[in-house]
């Protein structure tokens, strides 16, 4: 293998992990609602601006810096749940999809207006900048962190979702949301805890995000945000592990579509709306998604 | 319609007719702007509501077909003489770079460029359902963009398109407007109409009832993306310029504000929510100034509020107010006799006799 | 009877749904101008058997045959422009419409008139137009909604919102009725009115009416045929008679009991 090949790959698979991270946020609500949340790209943007905040402005050590950050973010996912979503419960479908929209739009104006539309540079972290040779090609440190941090995610969220009470009453009210009431399941419990843990997931997505390619803008979660949901039914929504492969075909592929046909970069966002069509097109399950017919 | 009635009606666009001559003749330039934006975003947003309001379907592509239309009309209404100019960068590809067509034929070229692409878009598209159609054709919208992005020989790239001769003026905008409302009002309420409602309320029954889903659906989406091709000309021809940024697929929520606002299947509710809105978010501009009284700067006031005020707006229409303005009703002089006759300290004559 | 030609007839139709089997093997016939039940236990896959004969669901195995053509897998929309009309067990009106745009769409269908003549009401449309709003009309009276017609769906009674659905699904010209529990809802009186007004509309607009119903009365007055389905599986047919002493549907509606 080339070093240069192996420099896309490292670059592929730690973007696939950032989308795979965003992509279970969409996922785990989707599974449960049935929505688009069409805000948590924007969610995931103000998760990379309370990191800004908190390392540059606030000069709070990054690992510290790094869990405030995540819990701050769970909250807004609960809040924008408990303030947007809930109140259309009941409401027809469209009604939930323009909320959504709605505190999509609202999340970057907002930053526009309290962070201004500039970007800001996100603060180097000497230990992520470190570079490792290895085949003669030197790979940063944040390039092997991602995809590590991401496969220790996933794996204590099958245990969550596997072996707690909360994995088994998430389970229940995704599999059927009437019956789950029934049986007592505490559903606005089970929802806000999935907003919490999606949103948590978008945050370290973010962090990542952001010490990988630093910038931060009002807008930098819309294309990730559309990507990751694209990963999501790609993997074939609803379903975890389906996320996360959806997530590394879609960095890899772009990865290597940009490195192998460089004539083409400029479709590089194209790429995954493409892929979105011809997935729905051909197995609008997605990969690991189950065929349901609707109940008439 | 009553013949009183028809009256009005009549009454009502001679009235229109006599404020567009008024405004054209002493209005200024600033007013004239905003009131073309009013009437070209009516487009829009009626074109919109055609396929979300009056069919259900959840398209989020309108900002693409839009940008078909202006870019048509760029491309083909800037003289001849001063494409190099514009075209610095790359020359225009040769097989177009001498064609130069009239206002109103590249105008409909443009509506017709963006139904065959809402054509092509159809097959695949419109299968999907609520959300997923929704991320899909916002997907498509961005294709659209990215394509007008890199084709630099056709489109001049991002650099956009400048020197698009002013032609559309309030006659032409308010005209396109009024013939817009007219032609969507006739179609809403013939047999096709219907059968697009029947397709809102419920597939299942509408299919059942012998509708073909697929057909009427792609008709819906033809006929908006007509006239979203339409307004985007317009647009084009009123800014002057064109350019990639003006279409990102944010623009789309725009209209759906309006549509939202004025109410998902209402004709008069978009109408007037369009005017609404667009107004506003003019004559809201001085929240995006730093306002101080005497020395003292009101902290809230600057760069950003505007929209901040917008999307909150947003919000509070979608969780208090879900069926806007008018839901799926429309204005009808009957309606407007009862306000009216509310306002009023004398009874209208006879108005209770029938 | 063997040398009558059925208008419909399935042949072994299959439903599963992922792991369940909600209709198995089933076959039946209806003959022109019959009324024929299709009843059973809740969750016997009655309803399913309608949704197959509509297009709702493609069978998983099995040919639908309906005057001698193969309609298996064809679109629900085709299958009711050849003549097959119904009605939904959880009614299924286009609420927000008034009464008179509800039948009016179902004859959308018969429009000859594109979408441009349509809405420039060029002449060939106001003809049709003129002609579809007769008919419905002449609808709306026979079924007694002239009162309603411009009210919107969902504020009509109950028993009203049931009588639109039928006159809905009359409107496309049907030569067959599928009803999905007409009497669902209601009582004893309104029932037996139903059960004359089902007759009454079978004899005048030439139907075979297929349907399916839990009121029992209902179905043994007026049925011709009756098939029993449980758990899928067809466990009789035969005149309202013999289905009344077959054991075995006895005890699949007894054994129903015991659970519930
Ligand atoms: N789309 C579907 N997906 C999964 N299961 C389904 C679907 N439709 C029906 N079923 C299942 O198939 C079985 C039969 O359902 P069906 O509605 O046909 O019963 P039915 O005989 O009409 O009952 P009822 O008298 O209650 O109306 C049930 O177990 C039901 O849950
Ligand atoms: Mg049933």
């Amino acid at each position: 293998m080339s070093s240069t090949t192996l420099q896309h790959l490292a670059n592929g698979v730690s973007l696939g992990s950032l989308y795979a991270l965003v992509a279970i946020g969409y996922t785990m609500v989707y599974g449960i609602l049935r929505m688009i949340n069409f805000a948590h790209g924007d969610i995931f943007m103000m998760a990379a601006y309370f990191a800004f905040f908190g390392i540059a402005t606030f000069r709070v050590p990054w690992p510290f810096a790094f869990i405030g950050v995540i819990l701050a973010t769970a909250l807004l996912g609960m809040l924008v749940e408990r303030s947007a979503y809930r109140p259309l419960r009941d409401a027809p479908k469209n009604s939930i999809l323009i909320s959504a929209i709605g505190v999509s739009f609202l999340l970057e104006n907002l930053a526009n207006y309290l962070f201004s539309g500039k970007p800001k540079a996100f603060p180097e972290i000497t230990f992520f900048a470190n570079t490792v040779v290895i085949g003669g090609v030197s790979i940063q440190v944040i390039t092997f962190f991602i995809p590590a941090v991401t496969m220790i995610i996933l794996a204590i969220l099958l245990y969550i979702i596997n072996r707690t009470k909360l994995g088994m009453a998430m389970r229940a009210v995704s599999k059927d949301y009437e019956t789950a009431m029934v049986m007592g399941i505490d559903i606005n419990k089970v929802i806000a805890a999935t907003f919490a843990i999606g949103s948590g997931l978008a945050a370290m997505g973010a962090i990542m995000w952001g010490i990988k390619y630093p910038q931060v803008q009002p807008m930098m979660g819309v294309m990730p945000g559309l990507k990751c949901f694209i990963a999501a039914v790609i993997g074939g929504i609803g379903n975890i592990k389906g996320a996360v492969i959806g997530g590394f075909i879609l960095g890899l592929g772009e990865i290597l579509l940009v490195a192998k046909l460089s004539s083409l970069t400029g479709y590089r966002d194209a790429f995954a709306f493409i892929l979105l069509i011809l997935i729905l097109i051909f197995r609008p399950t997605g990969i690991l998604g189950e065929k349901t017919t609707e109940k008439v | 319609m009553k013949k009183q009635d028809k009256i009005l009606t009549i009454i009502l666009i001679a009235g229109l007719f006599v404020f567009i001559l008024s405004a054209d003749l002493f209005f200024d330039s600033y007013i004239k702007r905003v009131l073309n934006l009013c009437a070209i975003y009516t487009i829009l947003a009626l074109s919109m509501n055609l396929i979300n309001g009056f069919t259900g379907l959840f398209s989020l592509g309108h900002a693409g077909f839009m940008a078909i239309g202006a870019y048509v009309v760029g491309i083909f209404t800037v003289p001849v003489e001063m494409r190099s100019m514009v075209f610095y960068l790359k020359p225009m590809h040769p097989l177009i770079a001498n064609i130069e067509l009239p206002f109103f034929a590249a105008l409909i070229l443009g509506g017709l460029l963006a139904a065959l692409v809402a054509f092509l878009i159809g097959a695949p598209v419109l299968r999907l359902r609520d959300d997923y159609l929704a991320i899909a054709t916002l997907g498509f919208s961005e294709i659209i963009r990215i394509i007008i992005t890199n084709a630099q020989s056709i489109t001049n790239g991002s650099l956009g398109i400048k020197n698009i001769p002013p032609t559309a003026n309030i006659w032409w905008i308010f005209g396109t407007a009024f013939v817009t409302i007219v032609f969507i009002i006739l179609l809403i309420s013939s047999s096709y109409g219907r059968a697009f409602k029947a397709i809102r309320e419920d597939e299942i029954a509408a299919e059942a009832m012998g509708i073909n889903l697929f057909n009427h659906k792609v008709l819906s989406f033809i006929i908006g993306a007509f006239f979203a091709g339409i307004g985007g000309g317009l647009y084009g021809a009123l800014l002057g310029t064109v350019d990639p940024k003006n279409f990102l697929f944010v623009l789309t929520y725009n209209f759906l504000l309006i549509i939202v606002l004025g109410g998902m299947g209402s004709v008069s509710g978009t109408i007037i929510s369009a005017f609404i809105v667009t107004a506003g978010q003019e004559w809201l501009r001085f929240l995006d100034e730093p306002l101080s009284i005497g020395s003292f700067d009101i902290p809230l006031f600057r760069p950003g509020f505007r929209m901040v005020v917008f999307s909150i707006l947003l919000m509070l229409i979608v969780l208090f107010y879900r069926n806007g303005l008018m839901g799926t009703k429309e204005l009808n002089w009957d309606m407007l006799k009862r306000i009216g006759s509310k306002f009023s300290f004398k009874r209208p004559k006879g108005g209770e006799a029938k | 009877m063997s040398n009558v030609v059925p208008i419909l007839k399935t042949q072994g139709i299959t439903m599963r749904f992922g792991g369940i089997t909600a209709v198995n093997n089933l076959s039946i016939e209806v003959n022109p101008g019959e009324i024929v039940a299709l009843i059973g236990p809740n969750g016997a896959g009655k309803t399913t058997a309608f949704n197959m004969i509509t297009g709702v669901y493609t069978p998983t195995e099995g040919r639908i045959i309906y005057c001698g053509k193969d309609i298996t897998g064809m679109k629900p929309d085709q299958i009711t422009k050849n003549g097959i009309a119904r009605t939904f067990q959880n009614i299924r009106l286009f609420k927000k419409l008034s009464v008179l745009e509800n039948i009016l769409i179902a004859r959308h269908l018969r429009l000859k008139s594109d979408f441009l003549s349509a809405t420039l009401r060029l002449p060939q449309y106001r003809m049709e137009e003129k002609q579809m709003r007769e008919k419905v009309d002449v609808l709306i009276n026979e079924f007694g909604l002239s009162k309603y017609q411009h009210e919107v769906a969902s504020s009509l009674p109950y028993g009203v919102q049931r009588r639109l659905e039928i006159a809905r699904a009359l409107a496309t010209e049907p030569s067959l009725l599928l009803l999905d529990e007409p009497a669902a809802g209601m009582n004893p009186k309104e029932t037996e009115e139903l059960t004359h007004f089902i007759r009454d509309i079978k004899e005048r607009y030439n139907l075979t009416v297929f349907l399916i119903e839990h009121h029992m009365e209902l179905v043994m007055e007026i049925s011709e045929r009756i098939y029993v389905l449980d758990f899928g599986e067809t466990i009789a047919k035969g005149t309202a008679n013999e289905i009344q002493n077959n054991p075995k549907v006895i005890e699949a509606y007894l054994g129903v009991e015991e659970d519930a």
